[in-house]
């Protein structure tokens, strides 16, 4: 498997993501700025966690008109499977190529912390290794994770079954209390129409393997390879 | 020509910011504030000087990158610089 992740000035989770792609999947990993103008052939994009261009103006508004950028939306649209983290998940709404935006969470603080998720959908290449309904443990950290759009956008997406990720409690319920930002519907990750595209505010690089505390991540990675077989 | 730009969340659109002004201004002591609502203010300084091709020039910037128009509105004037 032959991965690309994409490296915006203000990135802090490029190599984070590097190393759980080549631990996971065995794969290949090329690090590519977001000044350059094409993406190398591969299985697989990643937009990673960060702050790119220091988050002035809007989360990720200055890197979804990145020189990269329109090379990473023209593979997207031709099929490549396309992963954004946290960041990556802000630069993707600010790109127009996922709906909706993140806002400034409820709180207006900072949250780093585990969260659990339900996996609402498992017909994704990101998902597919995963339960229908599985509950997963995935950290998040973030200040902007507040997943916002009107009503009629949420209802499509609820409809399509776009809702990849939900924040729940340990009940498995997306209740208020298990809401970390005030995303609308308790949404922690959405998919494109096609299904090729995900984003999602949690971290899976973080904890992909139990040295780290965890390994629920894992699975995200291991989909890949497996929807890359099938 | 320079551009006075004006960017405010939609009506609707929950501002956790606004709230956290509108609860400071309470704890200060400040009575009859009903809601305080924050946005951005940006001056573009044009080298147009026609104001139908600085108007064309403005929108343009505003929807490209200014303005996230899935939660924000923009406003702006024109003025002499």
């Amino acid at each position: 498997m032959k991965a690309a992740v994409i490296v915006f000035p203000g990135s802090n989770c490029d190599r984070d993501v590097k190393v759980a792609i080549e631990k996971v999947t065995g794969g290949k990993v090329a690090m590519v700025w977001h000044a350059d103008t094409s993406v190398p052939a591969g299985d697989l994009i990643v937009l990673p966690g960060g702050f790119a261009y220091g988050d002035y103006l809007r989360t990720g508004a200055m890197a979804a008109h990145s020189p990269i950028m329109r090379d990473v939306v023209a593979k997207a649209k031709a099929g490549t499977p396309v992963l954004g983290i946290c960041n990556g998940f802000q630069v993707l709404c600010e790109a127009g190529v996922l709906p909706g935006v993140l806002m400034r969470n409820a709180s207006v603080k900072f949250v780093c912390r585990d969260v659990l998720l339900r996996v609402e959908q498992t017909d994704t290449p990101f998902t597919s290794a995963f339960r229908q309904g599985e509950i997963a443990r995935v950290p998040i950290a973030h200040g902007d994770g507040n997943y916002f759009a009107d009503a009629a956008t949420l209802d499509a997406l609820e409809a399509e079954g776009r809702v990849v990720f939900r924040y729940v409690d340990a009940q498995g319920e997306p209740s208020p209390g298990a809401n970390p930002n005030g995303s609308q519907r308790n949404i922690a990750g959405i998919c494109d129409a096609r299904r090729r595209v995900l984003g999602l505010m949690p971290h899976p690089e973080r904890l992909f393997e139990p040295m780290l505390g965890g390994s629920d991540g894992r699975k995200v990675f291991e989909s890949v390879v497996t929807s890359l077989v099938h | 020509m320079k551009a006075r730009i004006q960017i405010t969340l939609k009506h609707g659109v929950l501002d956790p910011q606004g709230k956290a002004i509108e609860n400071a201004l309470a704890s200060l002591g400040f009575r009859g504030i009903d809601e305080v609502r924050q946005g951005k203010y940006i001056e573009v300084d044009l080298t147009e000087t026609d104001e139908g091709r600085a108007r064309e020039q403005v929108e343009k910037i505003c929807k490209d990158l200014l303005a996230n128009t899935v939660i924000e509105n923009y406003a702006y004037e024109l003025v002499s610089a």
